[in-house]
């Protein structure tokens, strides 16, 4: 799925690395545990999360992740914004609940990852 | 040996904002290095989960990295209160820290099993009340 698909099916706006969007990523997850995804290395390339600190950037970033999806309308910082610019992150924000973006995802192809540990 | 590359990084203890900046410069270093991406990204997921840890439970402490041609060790040092039980803090879900931790995405008890999981090689020494020093291996031969 490329990348301006999810901001067209979750109404999101982006908010840095645009120039990103027609990249392809074929599988995603959800949380707001940092540490859970750590735990799961598959090349999830999207991380859709309602948790908002500099953590999730970084968190993002350790996975080589290409997309972070911020869900019940959470605005990240101008800060926040800066560092994903820098990792080359497309950020976006939708209104939608966690579950909702997830489901949204998940019945147009873009699976999630088995949980399987290195 | 004599050519290996060494790392080093202070922890600033009081700010979680800033925690994990030793593993992003550490993840560009080794990616300058050209390092195959699953190593690099072991190694900085390591790294991170462990930086994290020293803030959240130890006040900061320092962080160095040694890059030699059959492994890349990772000594983090922390002058913390110490693990009580370590068998206890290596089982997934076991956690000490605080709901405001928890909050901010970290404490789920994953920290140290991941960092074991990412690297072939693990050694905890900890005194209660002195400090704690966990040194990781990642085997690149």
């Amino acid at each position: 799925m490329k990348i301006s698909m999810i901001r067209d099916l979750l109404e999101a706006d982006v908010l840095c690395c645009e120039e990103c969007l027609d990249s392809d990523v074929y599988s995603a997850c959800g949380s707001d545990m940092m540490s859970d995804v750590l735990a799961y290395v598959k090349d999830q390339a999207v991380l859709l999360t309602g948790l908002v600190n500099p953590q999730v950037i970084r968190t993002a970033a350790m996975m080589d992740m290409k997309c972070i999806v911020f869900v019940r309308s959470k605005k990240p910082s101008a800060a926040m914004v800066e560092m994903a610019e820098d990792d080359g992150i497309v950020m976006m924000a939708s209104d939608k609940r966690m579950y909702d973006a997830c489901g949204t995802l998940y019945v147009n192809g873009l699976i999630g990852t088995k949980a399987v540990h290195v | 040996m004599s050519d290996a590359l060494v790392f080093h990084f202070d922890v600033d203890g009081d700010n979680f904002t800033s925690a994990g900046q030793a593993s992003t410069q550490v993840k560009r270093n080794l990616r300058q290095l050209g390092l195959p991406p699953a190593i690099i990204r072991r190694v900085s997921i390591a790294m991170y989960e462990g930086e994290i840890n020293m803030v959240i439970h130890a006040d900061g402490g320092t962080a160095d990295v040694m890059v030699t041609e059959e492994y890349i060790e990772i000594i983090l040092k922390d002058q913390g209160p110490g693990i009580a039980n370590v068998e206890q803090a290596m089982q997934e879900g076991f956690s000490t820290a605080t709901d405001s931790i928890r909050s901010l995405g970290f404490g789920a008890g994953m920290g140290l099993p991941n960092m074991k999981r990412y690297t072939d090689s693990m050694e905890i020494n900890t005194v209660l009340g002195v400090g704690t020093t966990i040194t990781m291996r990642v085997n690149l031969a």
